[in-house]
C-alpha cells in the first residue's frame, strides 16, 4: 500500500519525531499496563497463598484418567498428565482431520451433483450443521444417540468383531506375531519400489510420449509384493478380538463414548465447513473450461486432475486451513463431555492447586504451536499443488 | 403475383419429445441419469425410508402434546408437555417469573429492530445507533433501572443470556475490531505488532481457554479491592475475542478499498485521520457486511460455551432441565427444542448474510 508507506525522505523531521514520540508513549502505556497486571497477580498469589513457577510440574498428580494413550496412574506428576492430556488433543484432532476431511470432499463434491436428492440431502446436512453449536450437537451425540445404544450384553455387532454399545465401540486389535519386522521391512521396500516405479514412469511418458500406467503399475507392485511378503513371513499379522465377559468386553480396542462423540462430532461438524470449500472451490472453475477440455476429447479423470482440481484447489486449501486450526481449537470442548485432552486435565490441575497462570499459558504456547504447524504444513501444500497464478 | 407461386409454408412445430418434458424427464435428468445415478438415488431413498418415517412418529404422531410425564411415558413418542412446563426456564433462567414482562420488553424490541433492519427501509444511522442503545436499554430493564426493582445479574439465564452475550459482544467488539484492524494495516510498528500479536494470540488460541482466562486468572491481575462479577469478565472476554476475529474481517475490508481512492483524498488536502474514517472505513465495511454477519452467527454459537465456566444460558438451562427428576429421560426432546431455536436464529441470520451479498457492493461489480 503506497499509503502505508510514507515517501518522506530519512533524516530528521518534524512528522518522524513526532511519529516516534507517539510510538514510545504507546510502548510505555502497555508495558506500564502489563507491568501493573503482573504486580496484581503477585500481590493476588501471595494473598491466596498460591505458588508460581513451573515446580508442580514435577508433583504427583493423584488425578484418576481415564483414557490416555501412554500407560499412567495417578503417582506420575503432573507435567506427566499434562502430556497425556496434550497427546489426547492430538490423537483426537488428527483422526478428525483425517475423517473430516474425506467426509467434507464427499459432502461438497454431492453438493454440486446433478442428482438432485443428493444434492438436496447434502445442502440439509450442510445447513444443519454449521448453523447449530458444536457443543450441542457434542451433547446430543453423547447424551441421546450413544446413550440409546444397547448395554454391552446385547450390543449391536456390525461385522465379526465390531461392537457398539452404550459403554463404548470395540474393535479387533491388530497384534504382530512372529516375523513382522521381517514383513515390515518387506513392505516398505516394496513401498519404495512402487513409488521408484511412479516416477520412472512419468518421466518414460515425459520422455518418449508413450502411455505408460505409472499409478496403477507402481501400486500394483506394491500391493502384490506386499502380499507375497505377507504370505512368506507366514501371516504375521493376527486380530485380537472383543469379548463379552463379566459386565462389559475385554481385549481388542476400545473406544470409550467421550472419546467416539467428541471425534464424531468434530467430524460431522468440521465436514459441513470442509464440504462448503470443496463447493466453492468447484464452483469458482468456469463451466466453460471444463467444457472446453470434454470438447477436446480429454478424458473425464484428466479434466478432473489437470483442470478442475489445480483451481479449485486454491479456493478451496486456504479455507481448509482455517477449519483444520477451528478443528484443533474446537477438541477442547472434550471438557463439556469428560474426555481427558488438554484443557480437561489442565482445568482439574487448576482446581486442584489453582496455578491458573501457569496452566493457561501451557495451553496457550501448545494450541499456538499447532496452529503454527499447521499453517506452515498448509502453506507448504498450497505451494506444491497450486499452479502459478498468471 | 403469379398463382403458380408456392408460398414456403413451415410446417407447425411438433411438440417437445415426451422424455425431454414433464416430470417424467424431470425425474430422468435429475435423479436416475445414468446406473450410477440411479444407485445413488435408491440408496439415498432407501436410507430416507428407515429413517423419516420413524423420526416423523415420534416427533408427531405418536407425541404426547399436552399432559404430564406419566402421559408422555404411555404414549412412548416425544414429550412436548417437558418443553412447554420448562419454556420459561428455558428462556429466562431463574429470573424472577413475575418480572418476566422486562426481558419479554426486550425481546420484542430486538425482534421489531432486526425486522426493520431486515426490510431495509430505515437510514443506516438510525440503525447503527438503534443497534447501540438496544443493549442498554435491555440491561436495564432486565437489571433493574428508573425505579423498577433490581434483578441480580446470578439470576440471569436461558436464551436472554445467551442473545445478551452475543449481542453485546458483537456491538462492542465490531467498533473495537475496526480499531485494531487499523492498527494492524496503518498503524506505526509499534502499534501495527502490538496490534498483531493481540489479534494472532487470540484466534490462535481456543475460546474456552480465554473464558478460563476470564473466570479463573482475570481476578489475579485486578487489585485485590477490585472485583468484578462472574458475568461482566466473561463477558469482556468475549468481547476480545470477537474483536480479534472482526479486526481479521474488517482488514479483508480496508484492503478491498483500491489506492486511488486514499491517493485521490490525500491530493485533495484531505487529513490522513478523516480519509481513513470517512473514505475508507464505510466503505470496507460494507464490503464486509456478509462475513461479519458470519461471524454474529459464530458469536452466537460461540455463547454456548459459558455452561463450562459456570453461567447457564439457554444450552445450559436445556441440560438442566434434561436432568430434571420429574421429567427423566426426555433429553432428546430438550436437545431437538435446543437445536431448533438455535438453527431458527442462526439460519435467519445467515440468510439475511446472504441477502447483504446479494444488495452488497461486490454484487453490483459482477
Amino acid at each position: 500500500m503506497s499509503f502505508t508507506k510514507r515517501t518522506a525522505k530519512p533524516g530528521f523531521s518534524v512528522q518522524n519525531i513526532g511519529s516516534a514520540l507517539s510510538q514510545a508513549v504507546v510502548l510505555t502505556v502497555v508495558l506500564g499496563i502489563v507491568y501493573v497486571l503482573f504486580t496484581n497477580t503477585q500481590e493476588n498469589l501471595a494473598l491466596r497463598g498460591i505458588e508460581s513457577g513451573f515446580e508442580f510440574l514435577d508433583h504427583e498428580a493423584g488425578l484418576p484418567i481415564g483414557d490416555s494413550l501412554i500407560a499412567y496412574n495417578p503417582t506420575r506428576s503432573y507435567g506427566y498428565a499434562f502430556l497425556v492430556g496434550i497427546l489426547n488433543t492430538l490423537f483426537v484432532s488428527f483422526l478428525a482431520v483425517v475423517f473430516a476431511t474425506i467426509l467434507g470432499v464427499f459432502v461438497g463434491i454431492a453438493r454440486v451433483s446433478h442428482n438432485w436428492l443428493l444434492a438436496k440431502v447434502a445442502a440439509i446436512y450442510v445447513e444443519t450443521l454449521r448453523n447449530l453449536p458444536l457443543l450441542l450437537t457434542l451433547f446430543f451425540i453423547y447424551s441421546v444417540v450413544l446413550a440409546a445404544l444397547p448395554h454391552p450384553r446385547a450390543a449391536i455387532e456390525l461385522v465379526e468383531g465390531v461392537y457398539l454399545s452404550k459403554r463404548g465401540f470395540y474393535l479387533p486389535r491388530p497384534m504382530a506375531e512372529a516375523g513382522f519386522s521381517i514383513f515390515l521391512t518387506a513392505a516398505l521396500a516394496a513401498l519404495a519400489l512402487g513409488l521408484g516405479f511412479w516416477r520412472w514412469a512419468v518421466t518414460y511418458k515425459m520422455r518418449t510420449g508413450r502411455p505408460m500406467p505409472g499409478f496403477w503399475g507402481g501400486l500394483g507392485i506394491f500391493v502384490i509384493l506386499t502380499g507375497i511378503a505377507y504370505l512368506a513371513t507366514g501371516r504375521p499379522i493376527s486380530s485380537e478380538l472383543p469379548v463379552y465377559a463379566g459386565f462389559n468386553f475385554k481385549g481388542g480396542l476400545a473406544m470409550k463414548p467421550e472419546f467416539a462423540s467428541l471425534l464424531i462430532g468434530l467430524v460431522l461438524y468440521t465436514a459441513a465447513y470442509i464440504g462448503e470449500n470443496v463447493r466453492s472451490g468447484i464452483q469458482s472453475v468456469q463451466a466453460g473450461q471444463i467444457e472446453a477440455a470434454n470438447a477436446l476429447g480429454v478424458s473425464n479423470a484428466v479434466v478432473t486432475r489437470k483442470v478442475l482440481l489445480p483451481q479449485a484447489l486454491r479456493v478451496t486449501i486456504p479455507a481448509t486451513t482455517n477449519d483444520y486450526a477451528s478443528l484443533v481449537k474446537n477438541s477442547s470442548l472434550a471438557v463439556a463431555i469428560g474426555y481427558p485432552d488438554m484443557v480437561s486435565i489442565g482445568g482439574t490441575i487448576i482446581g486442584q492447586n489453582g496455578q491458573a497462570v501457569e496452566i493457561i499459558g501451557m495451553w496457550m504456547a501448545v494450541y499456538l504451536t499447532i496452529n503454527l504447524i499447521i499453517s506452515l504444513g498448509m502453506n507448504y501444500l498450497n505451494a506444491r499443488v497450486l499452479h502459478v497464478e498468471r | 403475383m403469379d398463382d403458380n407461386t408456392i408460398i414456403f409454408q413451415p410446417a407447425p412445430a411438433r411438440p417437445a419429445p415426451s422424455n425431454r418434458v414433464g416430470p417424467r424427464a424431470w425425474l430422468r435428468a435429475n435423479l436416475f441419469g445414468g446406473w450410477k445415478d440411479t444407485v445413488v438415488t435408491l440408496i439415498l431413498l432407501a436410507i430416507l425410508a428407515l429413517t423419516l418415517p420413524g423420526l416423523v412418529d415420534w416427533m408427531f404422531v405418536r407425541a404426547t402434546f399436552f399432559g404430564d410425564a406419566d402421559n408422555c411415558r404411555q404414549a412412548g413418542g416425544a414429550c412436548w408437555p417437558f418443553i412447554v412446563d420448562k419454556f420459561n426456564v428455558l428462556m429466562m433462567g431463574v429470573y424472577p417469573q413475575e418480572l418476566g414482562w422486562r426481558p419479554a420488553v426486550c425481546a420484542i424490541a430486538l425482534i421489531v429492530l432486526a425486522a426493520l433492519t431486515y426490510t431495509n427501509r430505515v437510514r443506516g444511522i438510525v440503525l447503527i445507533v438503534a443497534w447501540a442503545i438496544l443493549p442498554v436499554f435491555a440491561l436495564f430493564m432486565i437489571g433493574g433501572a428508573f425505579g423498577m426493582r433490581e434483578v441480580d445479574q446470578s439470576l440471569w439465564g436461558g436464551l436472554m443470556l445467551s442473545i445478551m452475550l452475543a449481542l453485546v459482544g458483537v456491538i462492542v467488539s465490531i467498533p473495537l475490531g475496526v480499531l485494531l484492524a487499523l492498527g494492524r494495516y496503518y498503524g506505526p510498528p509499534v502499534v501495527k505488532s502490538l496490534c498483531v500479536a493481540f489479534i494472532e494470540l487470540l484466534r490462535g488460541v481456543p475460546l474456552i481457554t480465554i473464558l478460563f482466562m476470564a473466570s479463573v486468572m482475570m481476578p489475579l491481575f485486578l487489585p485485590p479491592d477490585l472485583v468484578i462479577n462472574n458475568l461482566l469478565r466473561i463477558q469482556i472476554a468475549m468481547i476480545l475475542f470477537s474483536a480479534a476475529y472482526m479486526a481479521e474481517v474488517v482488514r479483508g475490508g480496508l484492503q478491498a478499498i483500491p489506492a486511488g481512492q486514499t491517493e485521490a483524498a490525500l491530493a485533495l488536502g484531505v487529513s490522513r485521520a478523516r480519509t481513513i474514517a470517512f473514505i475508507v472505513v464505510p466503505q470496507a465495511l460494507r464490503h464486509v457486511l456478509p462475513p461479519l454477519v458470519g461471524r454474529c452467527i459464530a458469536l452466537f454459537k460461540d455463547t454456548s460455551l459459558v455452561i463450562i465456566v459456570g453461567l447457564l444460558d439457554f444450552l445450559g438451562m436445556i441440560k438442566n432441565a434434561s436432568l430434571d427428576t420429574t421429567w427423566l429421560g426426555f433429553q432428546a426432546e430438550a436437545y431437538v427444542f435446543a437445536a431448533f431455536v438455535y438453527w431458527l436464529i442462526c439460519y435467519s441470520l445467515s440468510l439475511y448474510g446472504r441477502e447483504l451479498e446479494r444488495r452488497g457492493p461486490s454484487a453490483q461489480k459482477r
